[in-house]
């Protein structure tokens, strides 16, 4: 294929390509943009992980069973591995926006339960309510959460869960 | 024929930019050596700011400010030449891929090179996501919280990584890992990646030519200057980024997101990886027979050791105990078939046995040089018009046998390379007034170096040469694809004239010498 013989031309047309190329560098680098949220929009996101409760409850062995074990192996209670599954329900502003029953992982179901949700929701004031059930040896919901949130635009509603600090935490993301 | 039309297209826009750079500059033809250059600008510029970037979640962002508009006009222009740079990699190796299937070097032999390649473009796209995740930024926090989401979708991770990214979870210490992996790490497994890629080829140049990298530098430069590369706003964990400038080269799969649940994005690229991986198989092409040596014949000079594109000759102590020290051994499963190393052998000397059967040291099975020198003789024996001109083309290239006439008659030739300096002496010896030898495009060799070897011994450059006492002025070296089919046509137009007047002269010469 024979190339331009006016070596100014051919110059000017190497010049284009590079203009070209470096065109399509510069718009695809930063363009189109993605807009993530709308202008009064919020996120919600749920993130924490939770060991439901044993399913069933340490039974303390008794002295005849003791007796039958080596000395060494004899441990005064017997704890099955086992975990309940949790189960987790949100709704906002009477609405339900998630719903799930996580069962235990693991080969022995004794892993802990990672929740994940996030969701896009309407900036503002919400009434937020939050149910929990971590253990099959009780009815119905054992943790709850139920107040009046508000959220500004584009900020992040966390919601997480520690026992330790008395169930569900609601709080804007920490930095 | 789904490749045929992809060819097409190739070759329209190798043709546009032979206009404009020549066969010599052209980038189409060295976007691996080009993607090269590029890494050494992305290098060094990295290392250039490596040293003001703070590497921690507090001092990232700020202190790549300080690069971008306290030093725009060292440390600034560096950043802008390293995205660019990173930028334009993807480019030339999405065009890199694009080529080769396109014009069918992916197949057979090829395998290994193909197959370890795809998984390059992916790991060059990782290290793009981590420097973008350095700058610690409102699309570093995109991407890291993307990022962790696709990971938690993997049965490893169950969510565990996200929540790092919203619950305060990010430290120092995971952001030291990620420089680790774009500083080090991910570099160094390309670099394993590139070595493995092309292990299979000799010859492996990884410099454009200058030209092309001067122009390529210069163009990165102006961009670099006119439109600087910027950051977003700090990273801010308890805010969601409304509007990303994303970079869509590198970070085109995170908009999915927002469409699919991460585990068909996994489905969707696993898919994708697989299937290209697995071209080589679901259009297949059974590669010729591949180059045999006779030991009888073979002096174990090493020329074919020395020509062979793909690595597929070694040389060896010799197990024949003839005097010479060495011999040639062929790997059949790296060897292309293209019989480059029949034309570089000096035994494919025609003038060796003029009567009896050809046998050189290395051979094809498909069109031994013995076949070759008899074709030759046939075709300048059955050509009735004032010339006789001979025009050894390669398959890849134009088809000869379109241009059989009175006076012209084509052969086909697996490679342009193939074909013995001393066979066209022969021709011209035997009867013809000229040869023409036509490959593919200068510089696009079907099997890397069929044209320039062809080139290089016809001009005395490289073993086994044309002999000084061959008349030069008949022979015309000649490339092209199919869509230079005119050109070629116009070519041999002019060549037949310059052989009349060549013919016209010698007559002359006679006449006064008589």
């Amino acid at each position: 294929m024979d190339d331009v013989a006016n070596k100014w031309l051919r110059f000017l047309l190497q010049a284009l390509n590079y203009s070209l190329f470096m065109g399509l560098l510069w718009y695809f680098a930063s363009s189109p943009s993605v807009r993530l949220l709308g202008a009064d929009e919020a996120k919600l996101t749920i993130a924490f992980a939770h060991a439901g409760q044993l399913r069933e409850p340490c039974r303390m062995l008794s002295q005849q069973e003791l007796n039958k074990l080596a000395p060494n192996m004899r441990k005064i209670d017997d704890c099955p591995r086992e975990r309940s599954p949790v189960s987790i329900e949100a709704q906002l502003d009477g609405a339900m926006i998630y719903a799930a029953s996580l069962p235990p992982p693991g080969l022995f179901g004794d892993g802990g339960v990672d929740v994940f949700y996030s969701a896009k929701i309407a900036a503002g004031v919400h009434r937020l309510e939050l149910r929990m059930n971590d253990s099959v040896r009780i009815e119905g919901f054992n943790h709850r959460f139920d107040q009046v949130v508000t959220i500004e635009p584009a900020q992040i509603l966390l919601i997480g869960f520690d026992s330790k600090q008395g169930g569900f935490l609601v709080k804007p993301a920490l930095n | 024929m789904i490749i045929n039309p992809l060819k097409r297209v190739y070759l329209a826009l190798e043709s546009w930019f032979n206009l404009s750079f020549g066969t010599e500059w052209n980038p189409l033809y060295h976007l691996g050596t080009l993607s090269f250059f590029l890494f050494w600008i992305i290098l060094v510029s990295g290392i250039y700011l490596f040293i003001p970037f703070h590497g921690s979640l507090d001092g990232a962002h700020a202190s790549l400010e300080y690069i971008t508009h306290d030093q725009w006009y060292a440390a600034g222009v560096m950043r802008s030449l390293h995205r660019y740079a990173s930028d334009a990699v993807i480019v030339t190796v999405l065009l890199h891929l694009f080529k080769e299937f396109a014009s069918g070097r992916y197949r057979g032999f090829r395998w290994f090179s193909w197959v370890t390649g795809i998984p390059n473009l992916w790991l060059i796209v990782t290290i793009g996501i981590t420097g973008y995740w350095l700058v610690w930024d409102e699309m570093a926090q995109y991407i890291a919280v993307g990022s962790a989401q696709l990971m938690d979708a993997l049965p490893i991770f169950s969510g565990a990584m996200t929540r790092n990214f919203v619950s305060g979870g990010m430290t120092d210490r995971f952001f030291i890992l990620i420089e680790f992996l774009h500083l080090l790490g991910q570099p160094m497994l390309l670099m394993f990646m590139l070595w493995l890629h092309v292990k299979r080829l000799s010859n492996v140049n990884i410099n454009p030519p200058r030209g092309l990298a001067a122009g390529t530098f210069v163009a990165l430069l102006a961009l670099s200057l006119a439109a600087p590369a910027t950051s977003h706003a700090p990273a801010d964990l308890g805010r969601v980024p409304t509007e990303i400038h994303l970079d869509w080269f590198y970070l085109n799969v995170y908009p999915l997101l927002e469409l699919w649940p991460a585990q068909q994005i996994w489905i969707l690229t696993t898919a994708v990886t697989f299937l290209l991986m697995m071209m080589p198989w679901l259009l297949p092409k059974k590669d010729g027979a591949k180059a045999v040596v006779d030991l009888e014949h073979c002096n174990g000079c090493g020329i074919c050791f020395e020509d062979c594109p793909f690595d597929a000759i070694t040389l060896q102590a010799r197990t024949d105990g003839a005097r010479y020290d060495y011999e040639v051994a062929v790997d059949p499963a790296l060897c292309g078939a293209c019989g480059i190393c029949a034309g570089s052998c000096p035994a494919s000397n025609p003038f060796r046995t003029p009567r009896g059967e050809l046998k050189t040291g290395i051979d094809m099975p498909q069109l031994r040089v013995d076949e070759l020198r008899s074709l030759t003789r046939s075709a300048i024996d059955s050509m009735s018009g004032d010339l006789k001109i001979l025009v050894f083309g390669c398959e890849h290239g134009i088809d000869v046998m379109r241009l059989n006439g009175d006076d012209t008659r084509g052969i086909k030739l697996i490679c342009s390379g193939m074909l013995p300096p001393t066979l066209v002496e022969y021709a011209l010896k035997q009867g013809a007034d000229g040869v023409m030898v036509t490959g593919c495009r200068h510089n696009d060799c079907y099997y890397r170096f069929g044209n320039l070897w062809t080139r290089m011994r016809f001009a005395g450059e490289r073993k086994p040469g044309l002999r000084g006492r061959a008349e030069h002025a008949r022979i015309l070296l000649h490339g092209g694809a199919e869509p230079d089919a005119p050109l070629i046509a116009r070519d041999l137009s002019a060549f037949r004239q310059r052989l009349r007047e060549l013919n016209q002269a010698a007559r002359v010469a006679v006449e006064e010498a008589g």
